[in-house]
């Protein structure tokens, strides 16, 4: 029941966007996990980074790529921005601000990686990856409300 | 949002969980195969536990709020082809995911012996439990499952 019947072949689009969106959030829960549970520990310092970098940013690319396919197959494109449902804003939003939100917890963990390669600290800016990580589960679960619940 | 819209919300929230925390517990998985000390083990057992609530959590959540919704929804009903296909798949991931757990409990057991004997160095025994393919096998079927589940609630294959 993960969705409403659809029309014809929208199927397909469908699946790779939640196949992308719960890899994303899978990769979020392992990130934040380790990051939050390294204490200083590098092996799960770095689990955390290369969760985000190997596993997230694809499945991220899927997910926005595969929304994109569905919006224009439902005819979203040719409808006035103001007249699009809060639920589709709600789920831009997520993917693309939270999108960019990705990259920078990204950036400074890779900082933060290499840094600790360097033989330097880099705990404090994975820190801030893991809060980004956080913040975005919190984000993938509204998404996923209001993406299933469709308010307005 | 109607009642039945929160059902159908709760219950995709709990495939999300429950895919998430399978996805989170394949990169564990594969990040235990480099480990061969008893403290690290159990470092990583730390984040492990994590991804297992959540696949745990996730798997009720799913099947509760799925089989609640298939009462709710008149389009729909538990009895279905459909609806029947993915609770059997469901017990059969259900039961796959709680044998991957017995086995990659195995290096956890072994690590707690090897500290309470003061070694945490380089174990060949413990290296080889973290790189067990009996548990990889049980995870992917398990995995195979629950994807197949997303494909049957996607396409709705008879409705």
């Amino acid at each position: 029941m993960l969705a409403a019947i659809r029309g014809p072949g929208q199927d397909f689009p469908v699946l790779l966007h939640i196949v992308g969106a719960t890899i994303v959030f899978g990769a979020l829960l392992a990130s934040a996990t380790s990051l939050a549970l390294a204490r200083g520990e590098t092996r799960l310092l770095r689990l955390g980074y290369y969760s985000l970098l190997l596993v997230g940013l694809p499945a991220l690319i899927l997910l926005r790529l595969s929304a994109q396919w569905i919006y224009n197959k439902q005819g979203w494109d040719k409808v006035p921005s103001k007249f699009q449902p809060t639920w589709l804003d709600i789920g831009f939003l997520v993917a693309d601000i939270g999108g960019l939100f990705f990259l920078l917890a990204l950036v400074v963990g890779g900082i933060g990686v290499i840094r600790m390669r360097a033989g330097k600290s880099g705990a404090g800016l994975l820190r801030v990856t893991m809060v980004i990580a956080l913040g975005l589960i919190v984000a993938y679960i509204v998404a996923v409300w209001a993406m299933t619940g469709k308010p307005n | 949002m109607s009642f039945e819209d929160w059902i159908f919300a709760l219950h995709v929230l709990g495939a999300a969980t429950l895919v998430g925390g399978l996805v989170m517990s394949w990169i564990v998985v594969f990040a235990f195969r480099s480990v061969e000390d008893a403290q690290s083990t159990l470092s990583l057992n730390r984040v492990a536990m994590v991804g297992s609530a959540a696949v745990i959590a996730g798997l009720v959540l799913a099947l509760g709020f799925g089989i609640w919704l298939a009462i709710l929804r008149v389009a729909f009903h538990p009895w279905d082809g459909w609806v029947i296909a993915a609770i059997v798949l469901w017990g059969i991931a259900t039961a796959l995911i709680l044998r991957s757990f017995a086995e990659n409990s195995k290096p956890v057991k072994k690590a707690r012996a090897l500290i309470a004997g003061g070694d945490n160095g380089p174990n060949a025994e413990l290296r080889a439990l973290n790189r067990t393919s009996r548990g990889l096998v049980l995870r992917a079927l398990a995995s195979a499952a629950i994807v197949l589940i997303v494909v049957d609630m996607i396409y709705k294959p008879g409705a």
